[in-house]
């Protein structure tokens, strides 16, 4: 042992000599370690680190830089949304889910509410209108997570100005959810029985115009980075998984697609009407990180050709319902823009206030009690940025769930970094990791 | 003095979970044929792949169009290597645990649903077991994807997966005492604890008399 050293102290453990590397001078690291008899190093990677992609840690052991076992940690933002959803109503349960995988909102939504309109039987009465509106939100919400996918994935690797041309994009995509739903984020837009409220005055044109300038910007972050030589060295034939790896290790997604297989929910099992758009599913064949990286970048075309084709049934649906017609279901607040932002409309609290006491007490009821659903379980599937998101829920009977699961895709996903980073050096685990894409709100809920 | 509720509300006034809310919502009863679509023939296929099939399966359920099988505990792997490699089901979207702590001698359930991509189809399997023996057999050495999903599954209910590799805590702390998502396990009303350091329950933190 050599004297204390304040950027690398150390303690004795059963484990062995354990190093607390705070920054600082790597050289007295070195030193250090090279005083150890122990050849065996295992590195802890997060769960505070700038590439580890939100708190995930990694367990590395090493020789040199070579990985030769690497386990996953996780658990550090773990908010038990499962179970708070056990004691509110099914309304308020969107709220809850829309804060689990936080980069992809509208997905996590859309899964909850496709889950109880089953349980409720009232799959086929969401109206046209509000399914097209899912639709183009869902696929607006696909380019802001792969762009922060892309944003991140590169800036970890080194490559800083792809990540300010992909949040640029997501800016985009954020200004028009905000003008929609009023957030940028956790919105709890989408409702079970159709959406919150309908599209603002205006947003048709201005969406089409953000469909057109995103067009355009995506040009730069291709032009930047296919076929550059030092993303191709750092992404291509890294982070190796398979069909059958894929397969086995219940993987989906762009990751699925990689191998090769056109495996993508929208088009194999369609809900909220995907059977009507075209599209194509993107795939590439060389299992690894560029051809992840190449999937997002052509989705990102695709799910524009989907967007322009919402608006223009949206155009033909004007002033259709976005809320199913059973009040015992739709939620009873009629929201309108007022001098001091959006709000319960006049008229509607003109009604209940004024001149209906049933309206009133219906109102009162769905509100603070809920409606019911049928007992019964359900699972409902969609095709989230990251791949199969499962709504498993459970139902009493009550208005609140009796249990709520959801199928992450991150939380499985990230099973697949051993397999895509043993052996493999220590800066490729980066590489791998950041194209499972995962987000540990999701993870963890 | 003890005041209970701002409104001397009793019963299940409770809207703030603190109440410690236990209902159950156990279903029994098996469907009947023709169950509709494809699994009929889905059924047929694996009777005819499955000699045992009627020892096995407990019940057969169609409800809201999904199809599950509920599945004797000791047959789990049986049925599931012939789900997957007679009947295409490539892979397990996981495990999701289910406590109805009414129903005794069935309080824990294991919920797994299974996709076939070469058929496009879904299938559940569902395995029941009591409280007081909730062992499963694991099927990480089926669908090695099922590995964390398990470790989640008895992290939150205490379901313990025989033969996991390892099946430790995944989303809660190493050193975290109870399983939360039973129903017998209150939400918030629990000191946090965690490596020490400590915050009071929720229901502690002030005083609203």
């Amino acid at each position: 042992m050599t004297t204390f050293d304040p950027y690398a102290p150390s303690r004795e453990t059963t484990e062995g000599t354990v190093f607390s590397v705070t920054g600082g001078d790597w050289d007295s690291l070195v030193q250090e370690i090279g005083s150890t008899k122990e050849e065996r190093v295992v590195v802890n990677m997060g769960p505070q680190h700038p590439s580890t992609h939100g708190v995930l840690r990694l367990i590395l052991e090493l020789e040199g830089e070579t990985v030769t076992e690497v386990r996953c940690g996780i658990g550090y933002l773990h908010t038990g949304i499962e179970k708070n959803m056990e004691y509110r109503n099914w309304t308020q349960g969107t709220t809850f889910v829309t804060r689990m995988d936080y980069l992809g909102p509208i997905f996590n939504e859309t899964a909850y509410c496709l889950a109880i309109e089953k349980l409720l039987g009232i799959t086929n009465d969401v109206p046209e209108r509000a399914s097209v509106i899912r639709v183009m939100m869902m696929e607006l919400n696909r380019i802001s997570s792969h762009m922060v996918a892309l944003g991140t994935g590169a800036l970890e690797l080194g490559a800083i100005t792809p990540m300010f041309f992909a949040f640029r994009e997501r800016e985009i995509v954020l200004d028009i959810f905000e003008m929609i739903s009023g957030l940028r984020m956790n919105m709890a837009y989408i409702r079970p029985g159709g959406v919150q409220q309908d599209l603002p005055e205006g947003a048709i044109p201005k969406i089409r115009d953000a469909v057109k300038l995103m067009r355009k910007n995506f040009k730069d972050n291709t032009n930047l980075l296919v076929g550059n030589s030092i993303w191709l060295k750092r992404t291509q034939g890294i982070g190796y998984l398979d069909l059958a790896g894929a397969t086995t290790l219940g993987i989906t997604g762009p990751v699925l697609r990689s191998t090769g297989l056109p495996w993508d929910l929208r088009k194999m099992q369609p809900y909220c009407g995907y059977e009507n758009y075209e599209f194509d599913v993107v795939t590439a064949d060389t299992c690894d990180v560029y051809g992840r990286f190449l999937i997002r970048m052509n989705e990102l075309e695709q799910s524009l050709r989907i967007i322009e084709q919402a608006l223009d049934k949206l155009e033909k649906l004007d002033g259709a319902p976005v809320m199913v017609a059973d009040k015992k279901i739709a939620w009873p607040a009629q929201l309108a823009l007022g001098s001091d932002g959006l709000g319960n409309s006049l008229n509607h609290i003109r009604e209940i206030m004024g001149t209906s006491m049933e309206s009133l007490i219906h109102h009162f009821k769905l509100v603070t009690e809920g409606f019911h659903v049928p007992a019964g379980q359900v699972y409902q599937a969609v095709e989230s940025p990251k791949g199969e998101l499962g709504a498993h829920v459970v139902s009493d009977g009550g208005t609140r769930p009796y249990r709520m699961h959801f199928r992450e895709p991150s939380f499985n996903n990230l099973q697949a970094t051993s397999a895509m980073s043993e052996g493999g050096m220590i800066a490729d685990i980066i590489a791998a990791v950041a194209s499972i894409d995962p987000v540990m709100g999701g993870v963890d809920r | 003095m003890t005041e209970t509720g701002m409104f001397g509300a009793h019963g299940t006034g409770d809207t703030s979970g603190y109440g410690g809310l236990v209902k159950s919502a156990a279903s029994t009863g098996s469907s009947e044929r023709p169950y509709g679509g494809y699994f009929d023939g889905l059924v047929d296929d694996l009777e005819r792949a499955y000699p045992e099939f009627s020892a096995s399966i407990e019940r057969v359920v169609v409800d809201r169009g999904e199809l599950t099988l509920h599945v004797k505990r000791e047959k789990l792997v049986e049925i599931s290597l012939v789900l997957r490699d007679a009947l295409k089901f490539e892979m397990c979207m996981g495990v999701s645990g289910i406590h109805y702590p009414d129903n005794i001698g069935r309080e824990l359930v294991a919920v797994y649903p299974l996709l076939s991509m070469t058929n496009n189809r879904r299938i559940r399997l569902e395995v029941s077991v009591s409280d007081a023996d909730a062992h499963i057999p694991s099927l990480v050495e089926v669908w090695a994807g099922n590995n964390w999903h398990e470790r989640e599954t008895f992290d939150m209910f205490g379901i313990i997966f025989d033969g996991h590799p390892g099946l430790t805590r995944i989303l809660m702390p190493d050193d975290w005492q109870g399983h939360p998502q039973r129903k017998d396990y209150a939400l918030g009303g629990i000191a946090v604890e965690y490596k020490g350091a400590t915050i009071p329950a929720p229901s502690e933190r002030r005083s609203y008399s």
